[in-house]
C-alpha cells in the first residue's frame, strides 16, 4: 500500500472500476480518493466515465488496487474500447 | 501459514493469480502479507482482449478475493 501514489485504479467486489487520485488509507486498506471517476466498459459504446469526486472506499470492497502507468493511460482512446465489464465475484 | 510460506518462496518470481472476478494477472510477486495481500510488478492482463482495464505498473491484490495462484 505505502508504494502506492498518484493515480489509481480501483476494482472494486460488483466489478466497477473507479480511478482517482490516492488522497488517503488506512490500516483496513480503507482509501480516499480525490477527483475520482469510475469508468464503465460496454459492448456497445467506448468507455463512459462518470465524475464522482471525493469518494472514500472501504477496504472490505476492494479487490485490487493499481497505479496507473500514466503514459499509457494518454496513450489510450476511452472511447474506442469495447470491452465487457469487470465480473462481480463469485465467492 | 503454509500457504503464506509457499508464497514467500515465490518471491520475486513470475507468478498468476487467478481472481474471483475472473480476473488472470501475471506479474513479478514482490511481497505477500498475512492476510495473503500480494503485491505484483510488471503485470500483464492474461486475456488482454477481453480485458483491457488494466493500464498500470504495480498491483496490490487483496488476498480475500484470490481463487488460485500458480
Amino acid at each position: 500500500m505505502s508504494s502506492l501514489q498518484g493515480r489509481v485504479l480501483l476494482v472494486l467486489q460488483d466489478g466497477r472500476a473507479i480511478v482517482g487520485v490516492l488522497a488517503g488509507y488506512d490500516q483496513k486498506s480503507n482509501v480516499v480518493l480525490s477527483d475520482s471517476k469510475e469508468r464503465i466498459y460496454s459492448i456497445d459504446e467506448g468507455v463512459e466515465e462518470v465524475e464522482l469526486g471525493l469518494y472514500l472506499v472501504k477496504g472490505d470492497m476492494i479487490v485490487l488496487i493499481g497505479e496507473i502507468d500514466e503514459a499509457i493511460d494518454r496513450a489510450v482512446d476511452l472511447a474506442s474500447i469495447r470491452a465487457e465489464p469487470i465480473l462481480p465475484i463469485r465467492y | 501459514m503454509l500457504i503464506f510460506s509457499v508464497f514467500k518462496t515465490l518471491t520475486d518470481q513470475r507468478v498468476t493469480v487467478e481472481l474471483k472476478n475472473d480476473l488472470s494477472i501475471t506479474g513479478v510477486l514482490k511481497s505477500v502479507d498475512q492476510f495473503l495481500n500480494i503485491r505484483l510488478d510488471s503485470i500483464n492482463v492474461l486475456d488482454e482482449a477481453r480485458h483491457p482495464h488494466m493500464v498500470l505498473n504495480v498491483r496490490f491484490l487483496s488476498g480475500f478475493h484470490i481463487h488460485f495462484c500458480f
